[in-house]
């Protein structure tokens, strides 16, 4: 009768040590010449990629430019809860800080910061840290003498927020809020609602561009798949020559084609589709944006698809045929399922870069062909750092929501880019 | 059951020719009649046209020249989809997107069927080749001779008179494959449907065939039932594809009264029946099955021309014994005998004499 309830016998090499630690001792050396290997890329990325991503995460909830700057008026807010009235105290700590700012040149970045969530603040700091030394008891009086805004709760409000370097405040104006007196969210003016807008605007886009790219590749691919080797390396080179071009060079080209003055409407004009005053604009607008974009990312969609194609036996098809499916069955219940992990990697690989995308919105978007990545950039050119930051994180988490749920419905390890 | 006439034939080829690229015929003028409920199998090696037929009957491909007729009327031009013809494929062409169960109601719901019927026809079909636990599972959760019984069921729900099999056995391992040959058959007999079956392997087809049509270079070389294409075949390519066999080229000595003799290239003379030769003098390759080869000077049978032969290699296989002698300048020539109580064992460089009865010795076209 075996004993059940005994430990089981621990297995040894010849010489009696565990055969675990004997194993795990013959393979260290290889594992550490594989890990020597991979050394200089894991470095790398984590120099270039993983330190700039978590640098930027942190700055998209830290601004140190009000609260290092005006050390008295943390204390203040520290030290009373907020409430309605502002006592003559808080304006006495308020031009102690102002006094030192006017000294350290940093009335600048202290109002910058509240600026972020109460426009129109940075000039009223500067004058009144200029002011500051003048200024007489008692203070209340006197500044909002010098400036009403002084006695505004919203300011106060956002002076009490920014008395902490950390903060939510970028992300609630990327969700166009703001806090009203009462410090509690509410929407900001319907003519100052911007981001929300473009995030919503982006993504549409990028749907739409997503779509025209399969529609297009789904095709090619296919023909790529089906043809004879020398044909479709031919056709591949084709599909890949966009690749090969400078990015501007493209654009230009599109441009050229796409103008009022351009190929297409001169065409049009041509044969007698437009009239001379009927030239329509398809460059320098969202439409620019679309077809522009849509020729860039095509590739993307076209080699995951084909890769997938690939390997589908034309078996399958003929076994349909003759189980009694027309052709149009046949592609729908049987070809199209199994190109799905195609369709699904290349959808989400050209949709995760249209939703980035920069340069070809810039270039060709005109007015109403922008996306959220250019509010990016335009945010980064004007130094607002956590401004920029809090958008592309929030561009980031959108991107990895989509990745999770790619990995929840089709599985990541279906993924086939190629 | 046999179809003689094209007339009476349930699927009949008539002077069908293909050609891939309008330079060479792939297939060149094939006649071929099957018989209702016939098992007719097509057997040649790779390249030489079977395949091809069976894709132009199945309608994948088009014929560049001819008729093809099933159940009398001309197919030509009927796509696939509307033959109603079952096809069980090399690879089995399972979908491997749906269970066991939507692969074998798929050509039911193409048809319009409705649901109960379809299940009542499904649970038929998959019970017919033991399979219907195995209902909800993916073709990929299968092994490859379970795989192989769903492509047959597959191919045998929607009642389809004729059924084409495209070498179905080739990627099972040997005892498998045996086994499901015997099933194949069994369902054919009791179904009573046609089968067309294409294979490279001659056992398949002597195994299961009524009728076997042996290809090559796009002609078939000879239409007939296994015990005839193994004991008389028409020509050298036959005799060669089926079974093993030894060649004695020589030349015609004397012909007549359906024997003839054969003087050797070594100057021996040996008994024969001519085939496809005529006239004394002729050039031909006598062919002699290995187990038709008598050593045994009491089994020889009577007035028999023997011929001197050296043991090379004597090789013991179980039941068989397999010995190589050199018989005319050749190291080649096989023969095997059964290993039966107090049956001789020869050794290497033993001289003996060997010999066959006539019939045996079929002297045919030198190839």
């Amino acid at each position: 009768m075996v004993d059940l309830t005994a430990a089981p016998e621990i297995l040894r090499t010849a010489d009696g040590r565990p055969l675990k630690s004997a194993l795990a001792l013959a393979q260290r050396k290889a594992k550490w010449r594989a890990f020597f290997l991979v050394l200089p890329l894991l470095a790398f990325v984590v120099l270039t990629f993983i330190v700039p991503i978590l640098k930027m995460l942190e700055r998209s909830v830290n601004h140190d430019g009000f609260s290092s700057n005006a050390p008295t008026m943390v204390a203040w807010f520290n030290d009373h809860p907020a409430g309605a009235d502002i006592p003559e105290d808080a304006y006495a700590a308020l031009v102690t800080d102002l006094k030192q700012m006017q000294k350290d040149r940093t009335a600048g970045a202290a109002g910058t910061r509240i600026n972020y969530t109460v426009p129109g603040t940075i000039s009223v700091f500067k004058s009144a840290a200029r002011e500051a030394e003048k200024l007489q008891p008692p203070y209340k009086d006197a500044l909002i003498a010098s400036n009403k805004m002084w006695g505004d709760p919203l300011v106060w409000v956002a002076m009490r927020n920014a008395s902490s370097a950390y903060t939510s405040d970028f992300y609630m104006v990327s969700a166009d809020l703001k806090r009203d007196a009462n410090n509690s969210l509410v929407r900001v003016e319907d003519n100052q609602r911007i981001y929300v807008y473009l995030f919503l605007k982006t993504f549409v886009l990028s749907i739409v561009i997503t779509v025209a790219c399969l529609l297009l590749a789904f095709p090619i691919a296919h023909l790529l798949a089906v043809l004879p080797m020398a044909k479709s390396n031919l056709l591949m080179i084709l599909v890949l020559l966009p690749f090969w071009t400078s990015l501007l060079v493209r654009t230009s080209s599109w441009i050229a084609i796409l103008q009022e003055q351009g190929i297409i409407n001169d065409l049009m004009v041509w044969i007698g589709a437009f009239s001379e005053d009927g030239r329509i604009r398809m460059i320098y607008n969202q439409t620019g944006t679309i077809i522009v974009m849509t020729h860039i990312l095509l590739p993307f969609m076209v080699l995951p698809l084909y890769s997938v194609m690939r390997v589908i036996p034309p078996s399958y098809a003929r076994a349909a045929r003759s189980l009694g499916a027309t052709s149009w069955t046949t592609f729908r219940r049987i070809y199209l399922p199994q190109t799905l992990p195609g369709i699904a990697a290349g959808s989400l690989l050209v949709f995760i870069l249209a939703v980035g995308y920069y340069i070809t919105p810039a270039l060709v978007g005109g007015a109403d062909g922008q996306l959220i990545s250019n509010l990016i950039s335009f945010h980064m050119n004007k130094a607002n750092w956590s401004m920029a930051a809090a958008l592309a994180a929030i561009l980031l988490a959108a991107v990895l929501l989509l990745y999770w749920l790619y990995d929840r419905l089709i599985g990541i390890d279906r993924l086939k880019l190629g | 059951m046999v179809a003689t006439s094209p007339n009476d034939a349930f699927v009949a080829f008539e002077h069908v020719q293909k050609s891939y690229d309008g330079v060479s015929l792939v297939v060149k003028d094939l006649n071929l009649s099957i018989g209702k409920g016939e098992f007719l199998t097509m057997l040649g090696p790779s390249g030489s046209g079977k395949t091809t037929c069976l894709m132009m009957l199945a309608g994948f491909e088009t014929a560049t020249h001819g008729r093809i007729m099933l159940d009398g009327t001309n197919i030509n031009e009927v796509p696939p989809h509307k033959r109603g013809i079952g096809m069980v494929f090399q690879n089995y062409a399972l979908f491997p997107h749906m269970t066991v169960g939507e692969n074998l109601s798929f050509p039911l719901e193409v048809r319009g069927m409705g649901k109960s019927e379809r299940e009542a026809k499904v649970k038929r079909a998959l019970d017919m080749v033991q399979m219907y636990s195995f209902i909800n599972r993916r073709p990929a959760q299968l092994s490859g001779g379970q795989q192989q019984r769903i492509a047959l069921a597959r191919a045998l729900v929607f009642d389809p008179s004729l059924v084409l099999m495209d070498e179905p056995l080739g990627a099972l391992d040997k005892q498998l494959r045996e086994h499901m040959q015997f099933e194949i058959k069994h369902l054919h007999e009791s179904l009573g449907i046609t089968v067309v079956y294409v294979t490279h392997d001659q056992g398949e087809a002597l195994t299961m065939s009524d009728r076997v049509a042996v290809f090559n270079d796009g002609r078939i070389q000879q239409l007939a039932t296994p015990s005839d294409l193994y004991e008389r075949p028409d020509n050298s390519f036959v005799a060669q594809f089926i079974g093993e066999n030894n060649k004695l080229p020589g030349v015609i000595e004397s012909i007549g009264d359906g024997k003839c003799t054969v003087r050797l290239e070594t100057g021996e003379v040996i008994d024969a029946t001519p085939v496809n030769v005529s006239e004394k003098g002729a050039k031909t390759l006598v062919s002699i099955r290995p187990e038709r080869v008598e050593y045994k000077p009491e089994a020889m049978p009577a007035n028999a021309h023997t011929i001197d032969a050296e043991v090379m290699e004597f090789i013991y296989m179980g039941d068989m014994f397999r010995t190589r002698l050199r018989v005319a300048g050749s190291d080649e020539f096989v023969i095997k005998s059964r290993n039966t109580l107090g049956q001789r064992m020869l050794a290497a460089g033993e001289k003996i004499k060997i010999g066959w009865a006539p019939q045996d010795a079929r002297a045919l076209d030198p190839m």
